[in-house]
């Protein structure tokens, strides 16, 4: 699974345009885009959270997300009246994992299929 | 026979499943033409499926119930977008409100439903469901896993009354 996960965000690299790659040296270069990065690729991250750990306002922080999201470096989720901010590896993970549960239900319905085509039908079998 | 491969896509946010059966593309087809077939496979045994209107033709609807062990009904839809009997189906799924209306709060899924003869006899079925963003992905995951969880729970009340 690391490994295809990989796999994803080398061929995200491979793609890269230049423009592409000015914006996420541009977005890398301020201490405060840099240290966010770094805390929402431990664990996703809420906006107010963030805030509460520079010297600056929600807006702000806001803003200095908005210039990563651009870069492709996170992603942004809204969760009730909550900014939720994850790296972008860790968005990747998570739908990893979200497909696996979906994988799960369509096994368990494709069980079901194949105890319904086992049965004798009155045409054809 | 059954599942013999699931590919994901992680950026697209695609999940695309194959299974393989010993049986015509005709009959194949009836697990989705027929309401009655249908019902037996979509919901899992704890929240079986009733399927109520059923329009399989493009610009129509199927819509849906799944019953909780409490028996409360959960309301789900189809629009129909592309039929092409036994072969081909397209369909946009999504939930609907007590009263069977389409719920805009809700997430949808697409799910494009292709069915191929095997040289050797018997067909390939590519089930691929394609879904619009991460954060429903999550809250239709979320959706599932509430179910399960309080399937088993009814379950462990059934134990503990006993």
């Amino acid at each position: 699974m690391c490994v295809r996960g990989l796999n994803y965000n080398q061929m995200v690299v491979n793609q890269m345009s230049d423009a592409e790659i000015d914006r996420v040296f541009h977005a890398l270069a301020d201490t405060t885009r840099r240290d966010i990065v770094r805390r929402v690729l431990v664990g996703e991250q809420s906006v107010s959270g963030l805030a509460r750990r520079y010297p600056m306002s929600v807006t702000a922080v806001q803003k200095h997300v908005a210039v990563l999201e651009g870069a492709g470096l996170v992603t942004k989720r809204r969760e009730g009246r909550e900014q939720k901010v994850a790296g972008r590896m860790d968005a990747l993970r998570r739908a990893e994992q979200l497909l696996d549960e979906y994988e799960r239900l369509w096994r368990d319905r494709i069980d079901r299929i194949g105890d319904v085509l086992a049965e004798p039908t009155d045409g054809e079998q | 026979m059954g599942v013999t491969g699931v590919a994901k896509d992680l950026e697209a946010l695609t999940m695309t499943v194959t299974a393989e059966f010993d049986v015509s593309a005709e009959r194949a087809w009836q697990l989705w033409a027929d309401p009655r077939q249908l019902e037996r496979w979509w919901g899992p045994p704890t929240y079986p499926a009733t399927v109520e209107q059923h329009d399989l033709r493009a610009g129509g609807a199927v819509t849906y119930y799944m019953t909780s062990p409490e028996g409360d009904r959960h309301r789900g839809w189809w629009s129909v977008r592309e039929v092409e009997a036994p072969r081909r189906l397209v369909v946009e799924d999504g939930f609907a409100d007590a009263d069977g209306n389409p719920n805009s709060d809700l997430p949808t899924t697409v799910m494009e439903v292709r069915i191929a003869d095997r040289p050797g006899g018997g067909v390939l079925i590519t089930i691929e469901s394609i879904f619009p963003s991460l954060e429903a992905l999550e809250q239709l995951v979320a959706m599932g896993m509430e179910e399960g969880l309080r399937a088993a729970m009814g379950q462990m009340d059934g134990v503990l009354a006993a």
